[in-house]
């Protein structure tokens, strides 16, 4: 089998602008949701509890807010996890009672008025902790874009390393786009999966970056679109089958992976799909923007042990 | 050409090796046991015997005991025959001993000893509880201040210096003098003897000249530390009574204390043993006549407390501490000699029973009142009236108390009362059928992603591809090794990340097949296409695993709980991908092609050639 049986090297670069505008199109609309829907932050990050439990049968939602109602716990949200038979309690951080307590109280007040009630999971977490858990998530994306910023700015040059991490911090931005528009919650796997997106999608500028490099050094006559469009046109069957097989192996987290890892799963689905468009087709022409030249990557002497130096036999 | 030295076949060997042996205790499945361990001193082979001589006693079957530096493990067939044996034990040893129930990998005993364990699986996996505290550093202080109050007092009547007064406000001690020379000689006489207090002199209302004694900078943060750190070594008292299997307990951050308990089955009970912020205090009770009515009244004395007892009636307590909690060695429940009444009997620790003699002394005939101190709101638990001078720390509390407060008194004050109160700021508690839901899920979730990938890289590059597939399941083995000798927590999201790991290291070696066609298609020979193909592809499958890496490891660093777990099993996930889809990707490649001479064609799937003359040259 060959998927890929391409006569000639596609004209990606002709089709530059094209692609720019579709990706800041989709990066203002995605800039637009958060600023006006803004993100659904998890207990996480907000602070406050969460409760699930499962009853015998199928929850009467009905019944679990009536008896919620009596406690007086302001505004919580029921609503069904996974199952008909659970249900996912949550409650805002209240002065004053600690989560010892309100667990307590809650399922102590489902159970008398439903005997089947069993608490499977309690999430508590302070207005302290949210906020040093948002903090720390900010820190991680900052330390992240820096240290590729830098590595690839060593192994490659600053225009590759720039371009990588518009076009990969472009796809951290649609994610998280995408969970302002749905109100998704935002929770800390959630966060982990976006980071490894950007770990994840950099792969992928790295490849073309290679073939770029090495393309300069062997295509002497070539302009750069040709350089370029050949990188891509050699690589995009490594891409695609690749990207396919990490979407495979996440769409089956999405499907058996259960309810907690619903959204971690969402967030990696959505990042891979667009990390295909934006590391090939943003990345490739931002270089192409920053005026890449031969000169910049084929330096006159040699370092051993990287990839593409040696010519083919 | 693509002959790979015999030392590369060794290393691929030792790692097969080690990684089946690390990997099988992970398929023993956990078995009900019961641990035994003695609250006095070590488990010993006495103890082996014991245990075993009651569980033959008592007709029931086991499947071995063993004796560790924890307790007495016995293993059993099924749930019920736990149970009975528990109940069996417990009732032959009596007390002085715990004994819990325990669940117990079934591996076998060489594997054990050769360190082969079974992953460590976190709370979201297995079940239990997961509390983050935090200490509260300013009420540390105000003790503090409450002890050094204390003992500024009793130095001035040692030393025979006039005082008009001494109050604590906050963790400042403020002493009130007539005279300047009194003040000097007190100033004198504190700084020689604690060498901790920095003193500055004041004036107070109505000509009092006042000195006032704070705590050095560097006193505080030694008094927020043992206070973190006795606090710690409090909460493992009281865990240990709970006899929870492989308990975590540790400081966080300068004021943190992380408390995980797996396994545990009765969250709420655990919630409510951990969760206990009770402090203990002796004071001594306010007995002038009419203070009592007119504190009820609503004028309560000055430096004089209102509590209400145990039982309904209202003290009124001096606001002076004699005791705290943290001056007890020990306290059993127990039954007064002379009237057979319910009592605790209390050890003090040296300076607490030196203490103890002097207020005794100096007050009999007086009532002094054991004060619970819980979340601000403060019980008398009882208030006896002090018959003659106690010495040597053995003292007993009677009165008004059933057996069942006796022992509730007794277990927390020898579990200890806290040095500090402490607030539960984050918790997880996960149900342990939700745990073993976890597990199936995620192991769902690797275990069909896994053959999705396989099937297609075997149909798309055919023997290539079983290669590549071979390199991954070696990935897999080395991965759930890695994990297991680390003894890193895994948790859900970390399973997630297995599933990851291997949908990226397949990368690896898409890469490299993509680039043996490449080179096939070019005109490479089979040999020569091998050898370009990974040697090619191993500079950019180096940066792209770097920059994964990157984000790894800020995960590791920034990540906590959950999160931690995902970053672990990512970072590792990438240097085992690294070593399978490279080395031994490779090394099996070598012993299939390397040693032909002639090779015409790889099993690598269709090489199609364009027909039109655009490849580029070389």
């Amino acid at each position: 089998m060959e998927f890929f049986r391409i006569q000639r090297d596609i004209p990606f670069m002709r089709y530059a602008l094209t692609f720019n505008v579709i990706s800041l199109v989709t990066f203002l609309l995605a800039v637009f949701f958060l600023a006006t829907r803004g993100l659904n932050l998890g207990v996480d990050f907000r602070g406050g509890t969460v409760i699930e439990v499962t009853y015998g049968h199928a929850v009467d939602f009905g019944r679990v807010r009536a008896s919620l109602d009596k406690l007086n716990l302001g505004e919580y949200s029921a609503q069904s996890f996974g199952r008909s038979d659970t249900a996912l309690i949550r409650l805002p951080l209240k002065e004053g009672v600690s989560s010892a307590q309100l667990s307590e109280r809650v399922l102590g007040e489902l159970r008398t008025d439903d005997a089947s009630a069993t608490q499977q999971r309690v999430e508590f977490v302070g207005p302290q902790v949210g906020r040093e858990l948002y903090e720390n998530g900010a820190l991680a994306l900052l330390l992240v874009s820096f240290g590729i910023v830098a590595y690839l700015a060593l192994r490659f040059e600053w225009r590759f390393a720039v371009a990588a991490i518009v076009a990969n911090l472009h796809d951290v931005v649609i994610i998280l786009g995408f969970f302002a528009l749905f109100q998704w919650e935002f929770s800390l796997p959630v966060l982990a999966a976006v980071l490894a997106v950007l770990g994840y999608s950099v792969n992928e500028s790295v490849v073309i970056a290679d073939r770029i490099r090495e393309n300069f050094r062997k295509m002497r006559k070539a302009t750069v679109t040709h350089v370029i469009d050949g990188a891509i046109t050699s690589t995009i069957s490594r891409t695609i089958i690749t990207h396919g097989l990490t979407l495979m192996m996440v769409l089956s987290i999405l499907f058996f992976g259960g309810e907690t890892l619903h959204y971690f799963a969402l967030a990696l689905t959505i990042g891979i799909c667009f990390g295909i468009y934006s590391s090939v087709l943003v990345m490739a022409p931002l270089v192409m923007w920053l005026g890449v030249s031969r000169e910049d990557l084929v330096k006159p002497e040699k370092k051993a042990g990287i990839g593409g130096e040696k010519i083919l036999p | 050409m693509n002959r790979y030295p015999l030392w590369k076949y060794v290393v691929i060997a030792v790692a097969l090796v080690v990684g089946i042996l690390y990997t099988l205790p992970n398929f023993f499945p956990e078995v009900p046991a019961v641990q035994v361990s003695t609250t006095k001193g070590k488990a010993d082979t006495p103890l082996l015997g014991m245990v075993e001589d009651a569980l033959k006693a008592g007709n029931i079957p086991f499947r071995g005991a063993a004796l560790d530096s924890t307790g007495v493990k016995v293993r059993f067939a099924d749930t019920d025959t736990q149970l009975k044996a528990r109940d069996v034990i417990q009732a032959k040893l009596g007390d002085g001993y715990i004994v819990a129930l325990n669940l117990l990998s079934s591996s076998p005993d060489w594997l054990a000893s050769i360190g082969a364990l079974p992953m460590y699986l976190g709370l979201d996996l297995r079940g239990g509880v997961h509390f983050l505290l935090q200490v509260d550093m300013k009420a540390a202080l105000d003790k503090a201040g409450d002890r050094y109050s204390t003992d500024i007092r009793s130095l001035m009547r040692n030393e025979k210096i006039q005082y008009g007064g001494i109050a604590r406000d906050g963790a400042n001690v403020v002493m009130r003098f007539k005279d300047g020379a009194e003040r000097l000689k007190a100033r004198n006489v504190i700084e020689k003897t604690y060498p901790d207090l920095a003193l500055r002199d004041g004036d107070g209302t109505g000509g009092d000249l006042l000195l006032i004694a704070g705590l050095k900078p560097e006193a505080q943060k030694r008094i927020q530390e043992s206070a973190v750190q006795q606090n710690i070594q409090i909460l493992r008292n009281r865990v240990n009574e709970l006899g929870v299997k492989e308990p975590i307990i540790q400081q966080q951050g300068a004021e943190r204390v992380v408390v995980q308990l797996p396994g545990v089955q009765d969250t709420a009970h655990a919630k409510d043993i951990v969760g206990r912020t009770a402090t203990l205090e002796i004071r001594m009770v306010n007995d002038e006549p009419g203070a009592l009515e007119a504190a009820i009244g609503g004028s309560v004395p000055f430096g004089s407390d209102l509590f209400v007892e145990r039982g309904g009636q209202k003290v009124l307590v001096k606001r002076q501490v004699v005791l705290t909690g943290d001056r007890i060695n020990g306290a059993q429940p127990g039954f007064d000699q002379r009237n057979n009444e319910p009592a605790v009997h209390v050890d003090l620790d040296g300076a607490g029973a030196r203490i103890f003699k002097e207020v005794t002394r100096d007050n009999v005939g007086k009532r002094m009142a054991i004060v619970l101190v819980e979340k601000g709101k403060a019980e008398v638990i009882t208030a006896p009236v002090i018959r003659e001078e106690i010495g040597g720390g053995r003292v007993q509390i009677s009165g008004r108390m059933s057996t069942r407060e006796a022992n509730d008194v007794a277990l927390l004050m020898r579990a200890g009362a806290l040095a500090a109160p402490m607030e539960i700021i984050e918790e997880r508690t996960v149900g342990p059928s939700l745990g073993q839901d976890n597990i199936d899920k995620g192991v769902n979730s690797v275990k069909y992603g896994f053959v999705v990938l396989a099937i297609f890289m075997c149909a798309y590059y055919l023997l290539m591809g079983v290669i590549s597939t071979i390199a991954l399941s070696f990935n897999l083995l080395l991965l759930v090794a890695l994990l297991s000798m680390l003894q890193a927590t895994l948790t859900l999201p970390g399973i997630a990340a297995i599933a990851l790991a291997l949908g990226m290291a397949i990368d690896s070696n898409v890469l490299i097949n993509e680039r043996i066609r490449e080179e096939l298609r070019w005109g490479a020979t089979p040999h020569a296409a091998l050898q370009a193909g990974y040697e090619r592809a191993w500079g950019t499958i180096l940066d792209s695993n770097v920059t994964t890496l990157i984000a790894g490891i800020a995960l590791l660093i920034f990540g906590t709980g959950p999160i931690k777990g995902f970053a672990v099993v990512h970072c590792l996930g990438i240097m085992t991908s690294m070593f399978s889809a490279v080395f031994v990707s490779r090394g099996i490649v070598a012993l299939i092609y390397g040693s032909r001479k002639k090779l015409d064609k790889i099993s690598i799937g269709q090489v199609w050639k364009p027909e039109a003359a655009t490849v580029p040259k070389v």
